[in-house]
């Protein structure tokens, strides 16, 4: 548990330092917006529609973090000096997964607000709460299977291709519930609570993937 | 390490003698539909190969945990052979799925049927197997790395269809028919012959790839030994194990 | 200067044994393939605790591979390795924190100060951070300890290097060309941490031979993975070095 601390704390000290991934995320996610408008060419969207457009404007970013997660400790020993510690592995996917949570959350915190102004999804306001909620869960589906992903491609050569072509299908069935349960918040006769179904099997897709990732992701570490 | 090429004549004649059969069944024994006529057979050949398919991604994850338990190469290329075997099947799974579509519902992709949309996810999925093995260098890490994705596309392969059927609106009534095995006798009889059939394709196809494999490494191993080390050489850039 | 914590011992110039008798590092039969070759054959070798081992040989002989199977960053394919008494590889996590390995990345964040990246791998190995200070000193980089790496000198950047491989005392120091990058001034420097007076068992390579064997108690030499030579630095001629690294 220290030893995810110590390298969370690293992490998110570089990324203070750098400021390489959370801006580039931000910003592609308000040009997605832009996109959207123009390619649907609707100044309001609602429902289904404005719940797909939001998943996917977030996928899209999401995808940026997932590229940049493990590139520090590829290209600068990171991955020799923590496996030369006398430390838990899977320590650092507990640390790096929290790392792409805390990126994602800051995501929304800016890229939410952005989709309800130019989009203007009905009763976005009074669904807030379930809005987060579904997305928190998704959050952590997209933490794990991206670290799992991240962890992958950046020992490829084809290392920016090779995690969102791995990604994309794994993070389907999470994308289907996101879509499918922020859908009946985001209309006009919205009750404000999300659909149960989806929320369990978003927390049931978070909780197989954290086991499945905690299990395999020795292998991916050593040499 | 000749063990793959054991039991491969037996299986190859079981496999054309089976395949025959199931074909002779499916033209000339198996009712004719009502509604759709001809066509509707291809659903003898589509749904077994997407079984088949589906269980090959399955038993290559199986074969991946063998290689992380293990470290025997042996597993590692029963993986690939598996995976690779069961995306050629499930390439062919999904034309003749496509095909049905189009006999069933007049369009030659539908959206309605959830077991063929969580077939091409799967298949997206597996089309990544043969690049992510390509793109890494360091033989060992490259099996690893490729038994890991097995393990993990493998477990994610039911969780897969449990989702999409979840999404689904509503169910076309004929494919719960069929699958929940309410078939008449005839249809059972031809169905389940090429299920087995096109099993034993599967089996001895990859059986045949990894004798074949197998002696392309002994091959070199014996020039190694003979000739040193500089005489060989290197394989160019492949995503088969070594 | 005297050495991080033992006041300026120094070594027998002869290869014998350690104190307690049981060798630091034990080699039978050691093997490594990369693909389908074999980058190292059949090594074994005994190194006794406090000693020095130099490993000559050319690029691409197996010198790096070897470091790092002694790192526990690599699994060997066959033979057995005894370090500090624990067998590897089963036994790795329990010796992890004993070896210290100086290679050719420096293993530091370059957007992140010397300071902090010190700090890094002291909470990584459980570390006081006094030690950080000390070692600072020790190799001359308090002033710069707060610039971040990118902006220091490929010297500056190997001190910080020394400082982090000995971060955590470590008995056994496995080190890649540990001078390449170095001044004779800052040499001095670090000789105390990562030389002979350190008291460390140490594994060295060094792309200077006759600088190797000065200081060493055993040679291994290879070429193509292969032992070409173990013993001595005494059974070492210049016409053996030329062979080696012609």
């Amino acid at each position: 548990m220290r030893t995810a601390l110590a390298i969370l704390r690293k992490d998110l000290l570089l990324e203070l330092r750098t400021l390489e991934t959370i801006p580039s995320m931000a910003m592609l996610a308000v040009i997605t917006c832009v996109i959207f408008h123009f390619g649907l060419n609707r100044n309001a969207l609602s429902g289904q529609l404005a719940a797909g457009v939001l998943t996917v404007t977030l996928l899209f970013a999401s995808m940026l973090g997932i590229n940049r997660l493990f590139v520090a400790e590829r290209e600068q020993g990171g991955f020799d000096a923590f496996l030369l510690a006398p430390v838990d592995r899977t320590a650092m996917l507990t640390a790096k997964a929290t790392a792409l949570f805390v990126y994602l959350l800051v995501l929304e915190l800016i890229a939410v607000p952005a989709f309800a102004l130019f989009l203007a999804p009905p009763h976005l306001g009074s669904s807030l709460p379930g809005v987060i909620l579904i997305l928190v869960l998704s959050d952590i589906a997209f933490a794990v299977i991206g670290t799992f992903v991240s962890a992958i491609a950046v020992q490829t050569r084809a290392r920016d291709l090779i995690g969102p072509m791995i990604g994309l299908p794994l993070l389907l069935p999470a994308l289907i519930a996101t879509a499918r349960g922020l859908g009946p918040l985001l209309t006009v006769q919205a009750s404000g609570s999300p659909p149960a179904k989806w929320l369990a099997v978003l927390g049931l897709y978070d909780l197989v993937n954290a086991l499945l990732a905690y299990a395999v992701f020795d292998f991916l570490l050593e040499d | 390490m000749t063990t793959h090429v054991r039991h491969l004549r037996s299986l190859s004649i079981a496999t054309v003698v089976l395949l025959t059969a199931s074909l002779i069944l499916v033209f000339f024994y198996a009712p004719l539909d009502a509604e759709q006529g001809f066509v509707q057979k291809i659903f003898y050949i589509h749904v077994p190969l997407a079984i088949v398919s589906l269980g090959g991604f399955i038993l290559g994850g199986l074969f991946g945990v063998g290689y992380l338990r293990t470290g025997k190469r042996i597993w590692d290329m029963r993986s690939y052979c598996a995976i690779h075997m069961a995306l050629i099947f499930s390439i062919g799974g999904l034309l003749a799925g496509s095909i049905w579509a189009k006999a069933s519902w007049g369009h030659w992709w539908v959206w309605s049927e959830p077991t063929l949309v969580s077939y091409l996810i799967v298949i997206l999925l597996f089309c990544t197997y043969q690049p992510l093995r390509f793109s890494i260098e360091d033989p060992e890490r490259q099996a690893r790395y490729a038994a890991v994705f097995s393990v993990v596309c493998g477990a994610f392969v039911p969780i897969n269809f449990i989702v999409v059927r979840l999404s689904a609106e509503y169910l076309h009534p004929r494919v719960l028919n069929l699958e929940g095995g309410n078939m008449p006798g005839p249809m059972k009889l031809t169905f389940y012959t090429s299920l087995v059939a096109i099993a034993l394709l599967f089996a001895t196809l990859m059986r045949y790839e990894m004798a074949a494999k197998e002696t392309r490494i002994q091959t070199r191993r014996l020039r190694r030994a003979l000739m040193g080390d500089d005489a060989i050489r290197p394989l160019g850039r492949s995503a088969a194990p070594q | 200067m005297t050495s991080e914590g033992v006041p300026g011992s120094t070594q027998s110039a002869h290869a014998t044994a350690g104190a307690d008798g049981a060798p630091a590092v034990s080699l039978a039969g050691l093997t490594r393939h990369f693909g389908e070759r074999t980058v190292l054959r059949d090594l074994s070798l005994e190194l006794g605790r406090g000693q020095t081992l130099a490993v000559l040989g050319r690029n691409g002989a197996g010198k790096s591979t070897l470091l790092r199977i002694l790192a526990t960053l690599l699994r060997p394919h066959a033979g057995t390795i005894t370090l500090l008494g624990e067998q590897l590889p089963r036994r790795a996590w329990a010796v992890r924190g004993r070896i210290g390995l100086l290679g050719h990345e420096p293993l530091l964040y370059r957007d992140l100060t010397g300071r902090e990246n010190l700090t890094y791998h002291a909470r990584l190995h459980r570390v006081a951070p006094r030690r950080i200070e000390k070692l600072l000193s020790a190799v001359g980089m308090e002033a710069r300890a707060d610039d971040p790496v990118r902006c220091l000198s490929r010297g500056m950047v190997q001190r910080l290097a020394v400082a982090r491989a000995v971060l955590h005392r470590p008995s056994l120091l496995l080190l890649d060309e540990p001078r390449s990058s170095l001044d004779p001034g800052a040499g001095e420097l670090v000789e105390p941490l990562i030389g002979r007076i350190s008291s460390a068992t140490r594994v060295l390579t060094s792309h200077d031979p006759r600088a190797a064997l000065a200081e060493a108690d055993l040679v291994l030499a290879l070429s193509g993975g292969r032992t070409a030579y173990l013993g001595p630095p005494s059974g070492v001629d210049e016409t053996m070095i030329r062979k080696l690294y012609a």
